[in-house]
């Protein structure tokens, strides 16, 4: 499916890392693998990069097929390409699956090399800081010392803020989109949910359920059913849905209703293509996440290093990652005087408004884009 | 306080807002439309500015514009900005368009160590005159008929003197000015454009 503004045909690369990456919990990864792809060019200067941070179930296929067929785009597609929202003729796009993640990077699922067997259990649990970590390596890797923007929605936003606080030389602009400076209890209760369902699925094994040739895969598709319900509005759900049936009542427990047709089908396209062990620590990583508890509570200390200039969004309808999370964001970010410029875009989509292509949030976006300077 | 902007390019009242406004100030600006008079005041006196506006249309111009802007509606007050956190709050030609105006000027005093309002005189003697013809008003500074007009708390200075002295307000400067220039003699009747620089009498 070739499109018009698609980055085209792009193809992953794996970078190997030997120096041990210290990680949050204690211990550490002594060697790892990041996988990623580049859309665009890096300038002379290399003053173009634009860091993309995946949420919970992304990746490091952001944009473009894989091959004249592929009829699945990458995950944010609508907004990454030649003369599209973030252009490519003009900036040299990252993006990267996060450790812990199921997609190539190291994790759970891909072999320790220590026992030539796959982690499991044994992966440790990595944070948002970690990530972070890991990205400014891969950076490095990359011989980019600073990036132009670094650009994240709901788990990726809180990456980004985290890279303005612990790299604040090495971003110019953060875009933080649909996210919030640390979860609420409501939002860590539905992560919890979704663990405890992957947990005590009979085949989870612990979480060494590959040595058992089998997967937890009722436990990752509830959860999946149960993230899907909290990413969209009631309202969206209504309008797509309301009572719909499939059929005539039957007085069963099978597929009665439009709705429950709609997440069974999400349930098992997810548990047949993701890890639950990644879903477990991406999980993890949003709850632990919460840089202002070093500063008691303070985001605004916590804030105070950031050099960056900002831009914030929310989304009306988007009721797991409020507005008013993003206004807090804001908020330690006037009290700093840092530049920030805050947009609360009308959205019926709830939390996954953020990646449709919604006129005036592409506007938004691209303008504050265009305003970025790069060298040549 | 005194500082030399070139104004030629702007509006009229920004030049005495300038003047008002110390260099290198931390400003909000309520109502900021499309971010003119910040960029006015960060070219000229290099102020940190941001301003707050409702439309998405603004907004998007001000993010265009590289103006800082925070969207939010100023009907629901200011929850998200400190108390006296920054130098000069400004709510120029907007105040008349509030529904929830006593509420709007207590959050700009408390979050502004000074605040700088300016709204259109009702008692400017042209308005007068159509009254006096038996018709709502409508000028360059009120330019909407009765039936489409955002405005819905219009008062003249008198009014707003009143206000000032009801609410515990303490009037550093007032300025009046009909077409650019300053009016000294009747400014309830003669003046077209009022403009106050105000602080709270309050301890905040």
């Amino acid at each position: 499916m070739s499109e018009i503004n698609s980055v085209g045909i792009v193809a992953p690369q794996t970078a190997h890392f030997k120096e041990a990456l210290p990680l949050k919990s204690g211990g550490s990864l002594a060697q790892y693998d990041l996988v990623y792809e580049t859309y665009g060019t890096l300038n002379a200067d290399k003053s173009n990069a634009v860091l993309i941070c995946h949420a919970l179930s992304g990746n490091h296929h952001v944009a473009g097929i894989y091959s004249e067929n592929d009829k699945y785009p990458g995950w944010w597609d609508n907004f990454i390409g030649p003369g599209k929202a973030l252009d490519t003729n003009k900036f040299f796009v990252i993006g990267l699956n996060n450790l812990g993640g199921c997609h190539g990077s190291s994790g759970p699922s891909s072999i320790n090399p220590e026992t030539g067997k796959p982690w499991g259990s044994a992966f440790p649990i990595v944070t948002v800081e970690d990530w972070v970590n890991s990205q400014a390596r891969l950076l490095d890797y990359l011989g980019i010392r600073q990036l132009a923007a670094v650009v994240g929605g709901s788990l990726g936003g809180m990456q980004c803020l985290q890279w303005t606080i612990a790299y604040p030389a090495r971003v110019r602009h953060a875009l933080i989109i649909a996210s919030a400076p640390n979860l609420t209890a409501q939002n860590m209760a539905f992560n919890e949910v979704a663990r405890q369902a992957i947990i005590t699925d009979p085949e989870f094994h612990g979480g060494d359920y590959y040595e058992h040739g089998v997967v937890p895969r009722r436990g990752l598709r509830i959860a999946r059913m149960l993230g899907h319900i909290t990413y969209l509005s009631d309202d969206v759900m209504g309008e797509k849905f309301g009572r719909k049936l499939k059929d005539t009542i039957k007085y069963s427990f099978d597929v009665e209703f439009e709705m429950e047709s709609y997440l069974r089908y999400q349930g098992d396209k997810f548990a047949g293509s993701f890890d639950a062990n990644t879903y477990l620590r991406m999980t993890r990583a949003l709850d632990y996440y919460d840089p202002a508890l070093a500063y008691g509570g303070d985001l605004s200390q916590a804030l105070s290093s950031a050099q960056a200039e900002f831009l914030i969004v929310s989304f009306t309808s988007d009721w797991r990652f409020s507005p008013a999370r993003s206004r807090e964001i804001v908020k330690a970010l006037l009290d700093n005087e840092s530049k920030v410029s805050y947009a609360e875009v009308t959205a019926e989509h709830g939390h996954d408004a953020f990646l449709m292509p919604d006129l005036h949030y592409h506007a938004i976006l691209r303008s504050y884009l265009e305003k970025i300077e790069i060298g040549g | 306080m005194q500082n030399n902007v070139n104004v030629t390019n702007f509006r009229q009242d920004f030049a005495i807002i300038a003047n008002w406004v110390q260099f290198g100030a931390k400003v909000l600006d309520l109502g900021c439309g499309d971010g003119q008079l910040l960029r006015f005041l960060g070219g000229s006196l290099e102020v940190k500015g941001y301003g707050v506006e409702k439309d998405d249309g603004n907004v998007l111009n001000c993010v265009a514009n590289g103006t800082n802007v925070i969207q939010m509606d100023l009907e629901d007050g200011l929850s998200g900005f400190e108390n006296q956190s920054f130098d000069t709050v400004i709510l120029s030609q907007t105040l008349q368009a509030m529904h929830n105006t006593e509420n709007i000027v207590n959050e700009m005093l408390r979050v502004g160590r000074e605040v700088i309002v300016t709204f259109p005189n009702f008692g400017y003697w042209r308005n007068r005159m159509q009254i006096i013809a038996g018709r709502m008003p409508v000028s360059k500074t009120l330019p909407y008929q009765w039936f489409d007009t955002p405005n819905v708390h219009l008062c003249t200075i008198n009014d707003f003197d009143d206000f000032c002295k009801n609410h515990n307000i303490e009037i550093l400067q007032r300025k009046v000015i009909t077409e650019g220039k300053e009016v000294t003699l009747f400014p309830n009747v003669l003046g077209n454009l009022a403009m106050y620089r105000l602080k709270s009498r309050k301890a905040i």
